[in-house]
């Protein structure tokens, strides 16, 4: 390419990108891309799994030549993708059980090296509850024992399939189905966080990637990236849920990239456990801007407010800013290795 | 060619040559020589194409043996006890798959009180998960159950759980016929899946389906074993052709013809019941003993067919169905249903208390007497239960039952003192 | 048919003891079964091990409660473990001692069983002399094949050599060789030892 594009004129939508070289398109601008999921599939409107699912497995499939197996955890992305008698799904997909999905991916991969089946690749993916709570041993297991899976969570941060629990993956402060801002409680409460691109990183594998589907760009190109590894590698993607997070639906991709402006969300990639990139903050806003456009926070404007827990939720995204090195005058953040992290850090990204 | 070898090797040896594809399992005892046998094999070489997944839970070995079904691979594995409940959602996920995994239950009991000894608590748990279920009487019958029941499960395109008692059979050393590699390749066939992930041929596998159609995949899954009724005997039958000796089948009949009293009975306690019969026969006593070899589907006109002529049934179960008494029980009382038959629940070897000839012989002193009640627990020591009891009525806080009766009976766990 | 019962701790090759003699005992045409009282593997623990052999298919599978020899591969297990619960009267005895009966306080047994039958032999000290490694299991085996004539040498050769990598073999048949010997000259029997 001649002359680099501003941002505002690659964009991050699915037709974005029709600017660039062809070889620098999104997957998603190209009218005869490979089409993983395809209509008919029942999510709410406004769903973000649904579409980032859709952006990773495309990206996926070119990346595979089209040779892709999916394995898939008991979820919203599996229930709404599969009703009976149709299915959306465009490639061979399997869905077994809620915890299982890694170890399923693990059997396809063992089945294709048996059978000297190097065409074919194999995507594992799952959403947070299947990820990092129900699912995480398999998940664990199989980044150990070295399984050459892609494994791709879809986090939107709770239960939504069985109607908006906490999970693992609940930032504090929201309010869930078993987290009501109830008693003096301020929703969700405030622990240690659980990490999984973090605890991937501990796993030395060779990739993991955080992302959000505010940037299709950049969640193709850490798929695409990831692709070119082999072994176990993590992406974990941030996918708003209108319903569960209580957000306007034709506000998803602004959500979600206000989760990362504010420093609640870092999006990074790790190459064989240290951190290599960040996307850095182009406007940052205080985490306000992110909590006010949800009602699963609303408690914490009403009335007097809560502006101590809005002072703590702020604190954590300074410190994420701060450990990542999301803004653009911080120090370069290549090169930080997981220790370093952890030793500045409190709690795992929210 | 007979060779001098444990029961656990000779069943890997077997498995190997079934040339399974994909061979993953987490280690529990006493299933462990078995997957320790096949592990030596695919890293030597011997066993070929085969890829060895050492698993972190057996949730997860079934769940790879799901992945690598679905793919069109041979996939085994192998658990016992607490392990095959571990994987309690994932076998009921493989049988409604329709995946043709073969799996080995090295049968024991289930904690609490944490047992590793053997008896039939594990699999039974599990006899309406919707895999078949076949019983090795010996040895010999465990190494060509498991060449039957890959024919079996992937004619079918349903799995396979082959149970032989853990330690009486998985650590017994004696003269067995592993078959050659041709031998099996000339009863087995390469795998042919129904199903499989394809990117040349992309499908769904373990969609949602919700009231409009699950009652129909559930009866499909019923109509699958019913058909295996038919399958398993021919696939014995055939076996006994090629290999010359009889192995398998849904049940098997020992001197219960013209019998006035039949035991029925799984696992590896036909051997020493056997003995018995022949002991009893010898003095004229008209007994016999019936070993069922498939559990499910449950043979109940073929068992019908053997009882019916009998006067008494015992029924000698390794596991106790807590609240009401027998498992096999209830099936053979379906199968005896409208005959005057009396049938009797003996609920024997929990834990791996030896079952002896002694005590089979005062059992059926006892029966012959018309002093067997319906439901008897063989060889019930009642005077430590009584103390236990004693001891709890008191009040207080007389603790765990395990812990106060090991302290009664002066034992550490596994030994006397 | 013909039990034998093998006495133990864990890591002394009890187990194993067992195997040999059902090898050794099928290499010469018989059926053999071996089995162990399967427990927790622990190191030093009683451990008991089961062979039986007959010349029709074995069918049985309880535990061995009254043997035809008994095996005592550990000395120290005499007064903790009912290591001759349920012996035939005309049963063999085996126990590997460098002491004789009336020294390890077993003259009762000599009364109630035929004196001939029981036999002390120092068994670790001979296994180790030739195999650097005091365990006794396969010098014992060599010692039963001269005190009941269940196996040959040459079978119990045959089936240590199937077992073990060509050291060890070379050594533990050396270990049986010796003790079936001395068994076979009659020093170590009971009697001579009391007289």
């Amino acid at each position: 390419m001649s002359t680099p594009l501003p941002f505002y004129q690659t964009g991050t939508f699915a037709v974005g990108g029709r600017l660039l070289d062809e070889d620098d398109r999104a997957v998603q601008s190209d009218p005869e891309r490979s089409n993983a999921i395809t209509k008919g599939h029942r999510a709410c409107q406004g769903c973000g799994e649904a579409l980032g699912a859709r952006v990773v497995l495309d990206a996926a499939l070119r990346a595979a030549d089209g040779r892709l197996v999916a394995a898939n955890a008991t979820g919203c992305l599996e229930v709404f993708s599969t009703p009976y008698p149709e299915s959306s799904w465009r490639l061979p997909w399997i869905h077994s059980l809620f915890a299982n999905a890694p170890a399923v991916a693990t059997g396809v991969a063992a089945a294709l090296r048996a059978k000297g089946r190097t065409d074919i690749r194999v995507v594992g993916q799952g959403g947070d509850g299947g990820t990092v709570d129900i699912g995480f041993a398999c998940l664990s297991g199989m980044f150990e024992r070295g399984d050459d899976v892609l494994y791709v969570c879809y986090d939107n941060q709770g239960y939504m399939n069985t109607g908006v629990q906490r999970s693992g993956a609940t930032p504090p402060a929201a309010r869930t189905a078993t987290t009501e801002p109830l008693g003096g409680h301020s929703g969700n409460s405030f622990g240690q966080g659980k990490s999984a691109p973090l605890i991937a990183m501990a796993h030395e594998i060779p990739y993991v990637a955080t992302a959000t589907v505010a940037d299709l760009r950049d969640l193709e190109q850490k798929v695409t990236r990831a692709m070119s590894f082999h072994g176990p590698r993590y992406i974990h993607v941030l996918v708003p849920c209108p319903l569960g997070w209580g957000s306007a639906t034709g506000e998803t991709i602004l959500i979600a990239r206000l989760a990362k402006e504010s420093g609640l969300f870092p999006v990074f990639e790790a190459v064989e456990g240290r951190i290599t990139s960040v996307a850095r903050i182009r406007h940052k806003v205080a985490v306000e801007e992110y909590l006010r456009r949800q009602k699963r926070f609303a408690h914490l404007f009403a009335g007097d407010g809560r502006p101590d827990v809005l002072a703590r939720l702020q604190t954590l995204a300074n410190r994420n800013i701060e450990r990542y090195g999301l803004l653009d005058d911080a120090d370069e953040p290549t090169d930080i290795g997981l220790l370093d992290a952890l030793a500045t850090s409190e709690r795992g990204p929210v | 060619m007979r060779k001098q070898l444990e029961g656990s090797q000779a069943v890997a040896q077997a498995v190997a040559r079934c040339r399974p594809e994909v061979v993953c399992a987490y280690p529990i005892t006493p299933q462990t020589h078995i997957v320790e046998a096949l592990s030596r094999l695919a890293l030597s070489g011997e066993l070929e194409r085969c890829e060895v997944v050492n698993v972190e839970s057996e949730f997860a070995a079934m769940s790879v043996a799901i992945g690598a079904s679905a793919t069109g691979a041979r996939a085994y594995t192998a658990t016992a006890s607490q392990g095959l409940l571990f994987m309690a959602e994932v076998l009921f996920n493989a049988s409604g798959l329709g995946l043709p995994i073969v799996m080995t239950c090295a049968n024991r009991a289930v904690g609490s009180p944490i047992n590793i000894w053997n008896d039939h608590s594990d699999s039974m748990a599990m006899r309406d998960c919707g895999w078949i279920q076949l019983y090795a009487s010996d040895n010999q019958e465990a190494v060509d159950l498991h060449i039957q029941a890959f024919r079996i499960a992937e004619a079918l395109s349903t799995p396979v759980m082959v149970c032989m008692d853990g330690f009486v059979l998985t650590h017994a050393f004696e003269p067995l016929d592993v078959p050659s590699q041709e031998q099996v390749d000339g009863f087995l066939p390469g795998y042919e899946p129904r199903q499989v992930l394809d990117p040349d041929d992309p499908m769904t596998i373990g969609a949602m389906v919700g009231p409009e159609a699950f009652t129909e995949v559930r009866y499909l899954a019923h109509a699958k074993q019913i058909e295996a009724l038919d399958f398993i005997p021919q696939v014995a039958e055939e076996f006994r052709e090629r290999f010359g000796r009889a192995s398998g089948g849904l049940l098997d009949s020992y001197r219960s013809e013209g019998a006035e009293t039949v035991v029925v009975a799984l696992g590896s306690v036909l051997g020493t019941l056997a003995e018995v019969v022949d002991e009893l026969r010898d003095q004229g006593v008209a007994v016999g003993a019936v070993a069922l070899k498939a559990f499910r589907p449950f043979p109940l006109e073929e068992l019908r067919g053997v009882l019916g002529g009998a006067q008494r049934v015992i029924v000698l179960e390794r596991a106790l169905a807590v609240g009401i008494g027998g498992i096999v029980s209830s099936d053979v009382r379906t199968a005896l249903a409208g005959l005057s038959v009396e049938a009797h629940t003996v609920i024997a070897g929990l834990g791996g208390r030896a079952i002896t000839r002694r005590s089979l012989h005062a059992l059926l002193a006892q029966a012959l007497a018309g002093q067997l009640p319906e439901l008897h627990f063989l060889d019930l020591r009642t005077d430590v239960i009584e103390r236990e009891l004693e001891r709890t009525r008191d009040g207080g806080r007389p603790g765990p039952h395990a812990e106060s009766i090991l302290r009664d009976l002066r034992i550490v766990a596994s030994g006397p003192v | 048919m013909f039990s034998v019962r093998i006495h133990g701790r864990g890591g002394q090759g009890v187990v194993t003891a067992a195997e040999l003699l059902a090898h050794a005992a099928f290499a010469v045409g018989l059926e053999a079964q071996a089995f162990p009282s399967f427990g927790s593997e622990r190191m030093g623990a009683p451990v008991t091990a089961f062979c039986r052999t007959d010349d029709r298919p074995i069918r049985l599978r309880e535990p061995i409660a009254e043997p035809d020899a008994v095996i005592v591969q550990d000395a120290t297990l005499l007064h903790h473990v009912d290591v001759f619960g349920g012996l035939v009267a005309d049963g063999y005895v085996l126990i590997n001692s460098a002491r004789d009966i009336g020294q390890l306080g077993l003259e009762e047994l000599l009364e109630r069983h035929q004196p001939s039958r029981i036999v002390t032999v120092p068994a670790s000290e001979i296994a180790r002399s030739h195999t650097g490694r005091p365990i006794p299991n396969a010098a014992l085996l060599g010692a039963l094949a001269a005190l009941c004539g269940l196996v040959s040498l040459d079978g119990l050769g045959e089936a240590i050599e199937q077992r073990f990598g060509a050291t060890a073999a070379a050594g533990n048949s050396a270990a049986a060789r010796e003790c079936f010997e001395l068994v076979r000259s009659g020093r170590p029997l009971s009697e001579t030892a009391h007289a």
